[in-house]
């Protein structure tokens, strides 16, 4: 664990049970020894805090150790032991320094900042960061009350409240780290283990300048730095900043989120009470919060999101190198834009120049922004666009491993284009189509190959969206979805796989809440309420905004094709409404105007004037026994989670988890509620049955409560999440 | 400066007394088997010199006259940083140093080893039966680069030139701020990475644990070497040049032998505060130019020239710009030496280009370690390390200086001179430049 090297103790972290390093018990326990150790030893005059593995530092507090812990007590004095061992590391006679190579995350960055100085390499894993309000936590060791006066208030309020990860030069420049070290290539041994091995000799040579008083440890402050603390002497400054910052906070979460609001109260309390009364808030509040449904919730969704990273179909026998994508259009240049640069030769093709053209430019945009923000070089924009062949015909689709087609939604075309594909490609070649209601099996009748045909619905901006949708029938063959699911990991993307069926399940779960949204509009609610309520309940997007995001002309394509699939439980909201919008010309955001009017350079939307005049044609009388507010909220969220557990029931969803990860990444679901099982689970079936049977009444089978529904309704001891 | 070269080059007939005289020293310890090959022609090197490789800020010409002007075919020159106004410096050059005008020339450019490339298209185009004897050679001009405007200084004139009336140009003119004129230097950094040279250095000295005290030793030798070399008149390569308003300079002026005291005091000047290169084990930019005169082996032999030693096998190699930038003699000693069926042992002379000391001893250890081989350049093992005895032994880029364009020859050069004076069969030049590109070339000593 601890080697001397000469008057430097090394301390070498390791977790052998574990691919990163986590903060636990066992980890703290041991750590206290070693560091008694060094204290002990009079030969030892510093110390270097460093982990064995590569690409990681401390990843963070282990969550299953916050999770086992019975009750907000417990926790509460878990964060305690932390505080205090991180408040010896601080008060350490010996200097320490600790040696960051990787992700430097949560408790391991408050065990960083504990140390009297920070070595860190230059490489691009290397990150530093407070994630914990992402899990609906607060940094429970110390992080609240020194990371202000690291970094000062802004800076410590904008790390925490957002959990975003700081690369190496910024954390230099922010005074988080104070050296940094270059990464090396190889020598006589891999990158990898020789940059450790260099960081290691820079870090020694750091601890013992430090402890000869060579290095200073406070550093001279730069202007800026002296005025900002100048001004932060204020106290009515710094009550502006809290006051400023719940505002903003409260505006992002509509209060929704208790972590942020805690984390402001915990700066608040250690700024202005000092650092006894401090430490006590943010061990309290710690406690609290991981007792929380949203702190549940949020956990759920990290595991679940960590699950859909794994390809559970094992690995492919061949790995996709070039890949053909059909349709130069948002969908088909935004799945080019997240292939071709990660090394993957990316055929474009499209039948017109000018479709192509644009597709092209669409993807070049794409790497131009990220040189902008200098995440890559012009160079490295340059080399991965040569990746990237553009073209109107099918030369080379005979080296193409897979192809994804993204043309327009309609049965003909599809089948059209796999044959015309299945005529040119090699047999092991994959036809993955990318359509969001359309049943494969469907596309695949005309397959001479149905076991390499798979779904793959991507969401638009495929850049942004996280969620990708694969889509198998009963031919499809275990190696083509392994393949699928490699080729959408390499894409960065977080994968569900479900069953074939007309909607999915994605597309299926959000039919009926805009059915249902075009209800309520029918019965007189105004779009920007529509939105008020749907974002105050949790989405990120109202729903109103949402449809216009779709494409009503989507909308209106998908309610009628599932309408007629599914008969009247679609029902709702008519479907002319959406029709009439359409032959107006108000297909959404695309055509400039749907819900909304849509002006480019202007920020503030206005609700589309004549869409009142549609509503006002299909005005519907509202029942008042059902339209409170709260009611149209759990109309619209009682119908998607019953067609999502429904989904369940079916077998078109393998499991509850993945259903949750495709809710809340694909479709905006409430993170808040971890998902529509979460929220089952912590909401209560037979609560949410006893209103959906109240809705029933007046609206009929729309909202009849679906058999594993009332299964859990009956049995509360039935959970979807254990 | 490259013409008065190629002046030189002209008069190199007069090198035959005294290459006689090494012949004789030499020729008793010959007896390893030559290198020519059926139905390949027989390259050779005639004669090699150079300016004095000066610290930048003194250049200037020196003219000497008096040679056939029928002898050579062609005439290619490397260099790395073009002056505009010269984009082919070698027509130039061979125009103003009195060559007839009927003698095509070019430039090529290949970072450090421009003019390495210069001598190796040299023996392409005799091996190819184009041409029996070519002039190659290579210029820098370090105390006077290019600099340019900013691009949107550039964009504004280029738009002034097209401006048709007085107001569009006005309006031109008026939209011009202090940030257009700031002048842009001709970058010293990888185009790829964005990493200077000195910096990518420390790194790979680090990568390879070559530490400060290693470097400073082999830059106190390369300078004592040289230092000897230059004492001992061996550096025979160089002729005198007056620089204009200044006295003739005869003598590399960049040799500066000094203790390792002195040496440790030096700061990192790249990766600060814990880097290992410094300016003092670091070669230093200089102006500089060097020619080489390659024929036939029948040609030389047919007008009366005594070649100096024949040039066999060469390769270049390429690899990561970022990581393996300086590692070009690691990749390309191994290929070099199996195209010519050599082993490391068969080589009396090397020379390589020192580009900085942690270079050098970064690539000594990988070229020492299976590990590397394996890993990184797919061969079954390593290739070994040239014996030290061997190595460099007249000082090099360290000491003597770097004109980028000039350096190859000058290796070569050196080459064909120490396999003569010890009276070795085979040398080895090997290089390393921008790009993450390498070479290697074998050369043989002519029988006396």
């Amino acid at each position: 664990f601890a080697i001397v090297k000469g008057d430097v103790a090394v301390i070498r972290m390791n977790d052998p049970n574990s691919k990163v390093n986590t903060l636990s018990v066992q980890m703290q326990k041991e750590m206290i020894e070693v560091m008694g150790e060094v204290w002990a030893d009079n030969a030892v005059n510093s110390a270097v805090l460093i982990s064995s593995k590569p690409g990681c530092f401390i990843a963070g507090a282990d969550i299953n150790m916050i999770q086992a812990c019975k009750d907000a007590e417990e926790v509460a004095k878990l964060s305690q032991e932390g505080q205090k061992m991180f408040e010896q590391v601080e008060k350490s006679p010996k200097p320490i320094v600790a040696a960051i190579n990787g992700s430097c995350l949560g408790g391991g960055l408050e065990f960083a900042i504990a140390c009297q100085y920070r070595v860190a390499t230059k490489s691009k894993k290397t990150v530093l960061g407070t994630p914990e309000v992402m899990l609906g936590l607060l940094p429970g060791a110390g992080g609240t009350q020194r990371l202000p006066k690291m970094v000062g208030l802004p800076s410590a309020f904008d790390m925490m409240l957002t959990g975003r990860n700081i690369r190496a030069d910024k954390a230099k420049k922010m005074g988080l780290v104070d050296h940094l070290v270059d990464p090396l290539g190889p020598g006589l041994k891999s990158p990898e283990e020789r940059t450790i091995d260099y960081l290691e000799e820079i870090a020694i040579e750091c601890a013992r300048g430090i402890a000869n008083k060579k290095i200073p440890l406070r550093k001279e402050k730069g202007r800026m730095q002296k005025i900002q603390d100048y001004i932060m002497s204020f106290e009515l400054v710094r009550n502006q900043i809290y006051k400023t910052v719940h505002g903003k906070v409260m505006k992002q979460s509509k209060g929704l989120y208790p972590a942020p609001l805690k984390i402001i109260e915990c700066v608040k309390t250690g700024v202005e009470q000092g650092p006894t009364a401090g430490y006590l808030a943010e061990s309290q509040n710690f406690g609290q919060l991981a007792k929380t449904t949203e702190s549940a919730a949020l956990i759920g969704l990290y595991h679940g999101q960590v699950a859909c990273k794994k390809n559970r179909f094992g690995t492919p026998e061949k790995e996709v190198k070039t890949l053909a994508i059909l349709g130069a259009g948002l969908m088909g240049a935004g799945i080019a834009q997240v292939t071709v640069d990660k090394g993957v030769h990316t055929i474009l093709k499209d039948t017109a120049l000018a479709g192509l053209a644009r597709g092209e430019q669409q993807v070049y945009k794409g790497l131009n922004d990220k040189t902008k923000k200098k995440s890559i070089t012009s160079f490295q924009r340059d080399s991965i666009l040569s990746n990237l062949t553009g073209q109107l015909d099918y030369k080379g689709f005979e080296k193409a491993d897979m192809v994804i087609e993204a043309v327009f939604e309609d049965i003909n075309i599809k089948h059209a284009v796999l044959k015309e594909v299945e005529a040119v490609v090699s047999p092991q070649c994959i036809f993955a189509t990318n359509t969001s209601a359309l049943p494969i099996k469907e596309i695949a009748a005309v397959s001479k190959r149905p076991e390499k045909v798979i779904g793959m619905h991507y969401f638009s901006p495929v850049d942004k969206m996280q969620l990708l949708e694969i889509i198998t029938t009963d031919k499809t063959s275990k190696d083509t979805t392994a393949s699928a699911v490699a080729v959408g990991l390499k894409q960065g993307k977080v994968i569900i796989v479900v069953g074939d069926g007309p909607g999915f399940y994605t597309t299926r779960c959000l039919a009926p809440m805009l059915a249902e949204a075009v209800r309520v509009l029918q019965e007189g609610v105004d779009p920007k309420k529509l939105d008020a309520l749907t974002t105050n309940f949790g989405f990120p997007v109202g729903a109103a905004t949402l449809a216009d995001e779709v494409g009503i002309d989507v909308a209106a394509h998908v309610a009628e094709d599932l309408g007629k699939a599914f008969g009247s439980r679609f029902g709702g909201g008519n479907v002319d409404v959406l029709k009439t919008m359409v032959d107006l010309g108000f297909k959404g955001r695309k055509s400039g105007k749907g819900c909304y009017v849509y002006q480019p350079g202007s920020k503030v939307k206005e609700v589309n004037p004549e869409i009142g005049d549609i509503l006002e044609k299909f005005k519907m009388a509202a029942n008042p026994a059902v339209s409170s507010d709260s009611d149209v909220q759990y109309r619209l969220v009682s119908r998607f989670v019953n067609e999502a557990v429904l989904c369940l029931q079916e077998g078109i969803l393998n499991n509850p988890l993945e259903g949750d990860i495709g809710a809340v990444f694909g479709l905006g679901f409430p993170p808040s509620h971890g998902g529509p099982f979460r929220f089952v689970d912590s909401f209560g079936a037979d609560k949410l049955v006893e209103k959906m049977r109240r809705f029933e009444a007046v609206y009929g089978n729309q909202f009849t409560p679906c058999q594993l529904l009332l299964d859990h309704a009956k049995n509360s001891s039935k959970k979807f999440h254990k | 400066m490259a013409s008065m070269l190629l002046n030189s080059m002209r008069s190199c007939s007069v090198s035959h007394s005294w290459a006689m005289r090494f012949g004789k020293m030499s020729s008793s310890s010959v007896s390893k088997k030559t290198l020519a090959r059926p139905g390949v022609k027989n390259i050779v090197l005639v004669e090699g010199v150079r300016t004095p490789f000066l610290l930048s800020g003194t250049t200037g010409l020196l003219n000497r006259t008096g040679v056939p002007k029928d002898a050579v075919d062609y005439i290619i020159y490397g260099t790395v940083i073009q002056e505009v106004k010269t984009s082919n410096v070698a027509r130039e050059a061979a125009m103003g140093a009195g060559f007839s005008d009927k003698i095509p020339a070019h430039t090529v450019t290949m970072a450090c080893i421009s003019s390495n490339q210069a001598m190796t298209s040299a023996v392409g185009l005799i091996a190819a039966g184009q041409c029996d004897a070519v002039v190659a050679g290579g210029v820098e001009f370090m105390s006077d680069v290019p600099i340019r405007h900013s691009r949107k200084m550039r964009k504004t004139m280029l738009s002034l030139n097209k401006a048709k009336t007085l107001g569009q140009k006005l309006s031109l003119i008026g939209s011009i701020r202090m940030a257009h004129l700031s002048p842009e230097l001709p970058a010293v950094a990888e185009f790829s990475t964005a990493e200077t040279m000195g910096h990518s250095a420390d790194r790979l000295a680090a990568a390879f644990g070559v530490s400060r005290v290693e470097q400073d030793e082999f830059a106190v030798r390369s300078h004592s070497l040289a230092k000897k070399a230059q004492e001992s008149g061996l550096l025979e390569d160089v002729i005198s040049f007056k620089v204009p308003g200044r006295d003739i300079v005869s003598k590399d002026n960049g040799i500066r032998p000094s203790s390792m005291e002195q040496m440790a005091k030096l700061k990192p000047a790249f990766i600060k505060p814990h880097g290992t290169v410094t300016a003092a084990n670091s070669s230093f930019l200089t102006d500089g130019a060097s020619a080489v005169l390659i024929m036939s082996e029948e040609k030389a032999l047919a007008m009366g020239y005594k070649p100096k030693a024949y040039l066999r096998d060469f390769v270049y190699v390429s690899q990561d710009p970022k990581d393996q930038l300086l590692l070009g003699p690691t990749y390309s000693t191994p290929k070099v030496l199996e195209r010519a069926g050599l082993s490391m042992s068969d080589i009396d002379v090397f020379e390589f280009h020192e580009a900085f000391a942690g270079q050098i001893m970064a690539n000594l250890k990988a070229m020492d370690s299976d590990w590397f081989a394996q890993t990184y350049m797919g061969r079954k093992s390593k290739v070994g390390t040239p014996s030290m005895d061997k190595f460099n032994l007249w000082g090099g880029s360290l000491s003597l200086g770097h004109p980028f364009g000039a350096t190859g020859c000058r290796l070569v050069t050196t080459v064909a001179h120490r396999l003569k004076k010890e009276g070795g069969q085979y040398g080895l030049v090997a290089a390393c430049a921008a790009g993450g590109q390498g070479h290697a070339m074998v050369i043989e000593a002519y029988p006396q």
